[in-house]
């Protein structure tokens, strides 16, 4: 676990990208993971053609679920709403690049799990649960 | 050294010695360092051999079998309620046995609360409770109309008790923790109870923190109630125990219905067992009981005021070596002084998550919790998101801090601070 704290994830930690919130955000979701109590918020603007044309996500939380929603924040701007929907855990672990021990699992899928909730609008399933 | 911690020192070896699973390495070939007791406690031999013996010699159920084994049985099970009782200066016929800390406290607000709260009385708790001291309480308020007061905590993490008659107006309950879980606050109980019953209220003491670590005697105290756990006390997970004033005792409905707590049944009506019997419905966790009672007798041994003294000279030493870190951003929070805390210590560490902190120092052995301790309104109101938390008990010692320490260096290394 320790060589998971990589320049890259510290960087995506302190200096998160697409943090904060949309003026009139088309849809919205958030959730609060169980275990430690992490929350994270993401408000999408979609636009005509049903992509994602921009993003923001707010919360606090440790480095695993901030980093990696921060990067998930950049593979899902300019994707389609099903195409967000779709993501898999594997899009997060391939973001990550490095190995998420079973006990952090929920602090990493956090973000993608409110991403795809406010995709189809509703509460997502857990992705490492699918 | 000192002779006294010398002495310290060799105690603490030879009981480090008793506890097997400290002998174990972690995958990464680590140590073991255990700071996590608040939690659940780790179990010595004479616990663990306990429950083997019992499973593999006189494995009977108890209070029915007039054989050989099931006589072993229900007297081995009656004799560690003698000895948990005894433990907290209590009688046994005035010692529940419950699963844990939560289901006590749960019995009381479902049969003393049903039977005495009526709408419009007031129940007072502190503003430290641990999630199981305020749940059931806010349903118990929810379901008769009763409403919930909290002694202020202020921001070193001790109760305030200006107030406190002010407060106590009106009150029927009061319950409260002994010791918080999440920043080791010893409550002045033996204040707040005298007042409270100079206010005609009942009061139970949430004891899962207080038992373990502090030398009980429920008489001297006056608690109407008083909740605990084994697990936290070098016991089995499962057993618990509620101490009740037997005459408080006597007069509550039953809480769970069924076998064992009866004395005669007939298809349209019941009478009831007597104390402690009437509350303890079906088939309880013999095993565990039993081993509960011999870790009472371990810590008895031990000698409770030494356990205190010697978590009180561990948290004074952890104090000093954490405040090494504050330069580089360690935060401790709660009262910094280890006579008013009782082995917890919360921090934080610049802007390392506590998470982060906690899988940090798992790779180097170390076990400390982190997040909201179970006391998610404590936490709000205090403004932290989460918190780390080292925890002490009769088994660590020095080395352990130290071991803290250096795993908490790597951590500032890895997060470049
Ligand atoms: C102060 C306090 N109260 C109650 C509890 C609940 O104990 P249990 O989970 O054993 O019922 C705990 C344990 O975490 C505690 O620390």
């Amino acid at each position: 676990m320790d060589d998971f704290y990589r320049d890259y994830i510290l960087d995506h930690y302190r200096n998160p990208r697409n943090f904060g919130h949309l003026e009139h955000p088309d849809a919205v979701a958030e959730d609060t993971n169980p275990l430690c109590g992490d929350h994270i918020k993401i408000e999408l603007r979609v636009d005509d053609q049903g992509k994602i044309a921009d993003i923001r996500f707010s919360g606090k939380g440790c480095a695993i679920s901030q980093a990696s929603t921060s990067m998930l924040t950049e593979t899902a701007k300019g994707m389609t709403l099903e195409a967000a929907a779709r993501l898999t855990k594997d899009a997060v672990l391939e973001n990550v690049g490095i190995g998420i021990s079973p006990t952090r699992m929920k602090c990493a899928m956090l973000g993608l799990r409110v991403l795809k909730s406010a995709a189809i609008g509703t509460i997502a399933a857990w992705p490492d649960e699918e | 050294m000192s002779v006294s911690a010398a002495l310290d020192a060799s105690k603490t070896a030879s009981i480090i010695a008793d506890f097997p699973i400290l002998a174990r390495k972690t995958s990464r070939g680590k140590r073991l360092v255990y700071l996590d007791s608040a939690a659940t406690s780790q179990k010595p031999n004479p616990v663990i051999d306990t429950l083997v013996q019992y499973y593999r010699e006189y494995n009977a159920n108890v209070h029915r079998g007039v054989y050989e084994i099931a006589s072993r049985a229900t007297d081995a099970f009656e004799l560690s309620r003698a000895k948990v009782a005894d433990f907290i200066g209590a009688r046994s016929d005035e010692l529940i046995w419950t699963r844990n800390t939560t289901e006590a406290i749960n019995l009381v607000s479902a049969s003393w609360g049903a039977a005495n709260i009526r709408s419009g009385d007031a129940i007072l708790l502190s503003e430290l409770e641990h999630h199981s001291n305020l749940v059931p309480w806010q349903l118990l308020a929810e379901r008769t109309g009763a409403h919930l007061r909290f002694i202020p905590v202020d921001e070193r993490g001790l109760l305030v008790l200006d107030d406190l008659d002010r407060l106590l107006d009106g009150v029927k309950l009061v319950a409260i923790t002994h010791v918080s879980n999440t920043l080791g606050t010893i409550v002045p109980l033996d204040r707040i109870i005298a007042r409270a019953h100079a206010a005609g209220a009942v009061v139970l003491v949430d004891g899962a923190q207080g038992a373990p670590h502090l030398a009980v005697d429920v008489k001297a105290l006056d608690a109407d109630f008083y909740a605990m756990s084994g697990h936290k006390m070098l016991a089995p997970t499962g057993i618990g125990a509620l101490y009740g004033k037997r005459e408080l005792l006597d007069a509550m409905p039953p809480f769970l219905a069924g076998g064992d707590m009866i004395r005669r049944v007939e298809y349209r009506h019941t009478t009831f067992n007597d104390v402690p019997w009437k509350f303890e419905a079906g088939t309880g966790n013999i095993a565990d009981a039993i081993g509960y009672g011999v870790a009472c007798d371990y810590l008895a041994n031990l000698d409770m005021t030494w356990v205190r003294e010697h978590e009180r000279r561990l948290s004074d030493y952890a104090f000093q070596r954490l405040a090494e870190l504050e330069p580089r951003g360690l935060a401790i929070y709660g009262p910094r002084n280890a006579s008013l805390v009782s082995g917890a210590i919360s921090f934080n560490f610049a802007d390392i998550h506590a998470h982060d902190l906690a899988s940090i120092l798992d790779t180097e052995g170390v076990c400390v919790r982190a997040g909201h301790h179970c006391t998610m309104p404590l936490m709000d109101k205090m403004g932290w998101a989460a918190t780390a938390r080292a925890s002490f008990y009769v088994y660590n010692d020095e080395r352990d801090v130290d071991a803290l320490i250096d795993a908490l260096e790597k951590a500032a290394v890895i997060f470049k601070l």
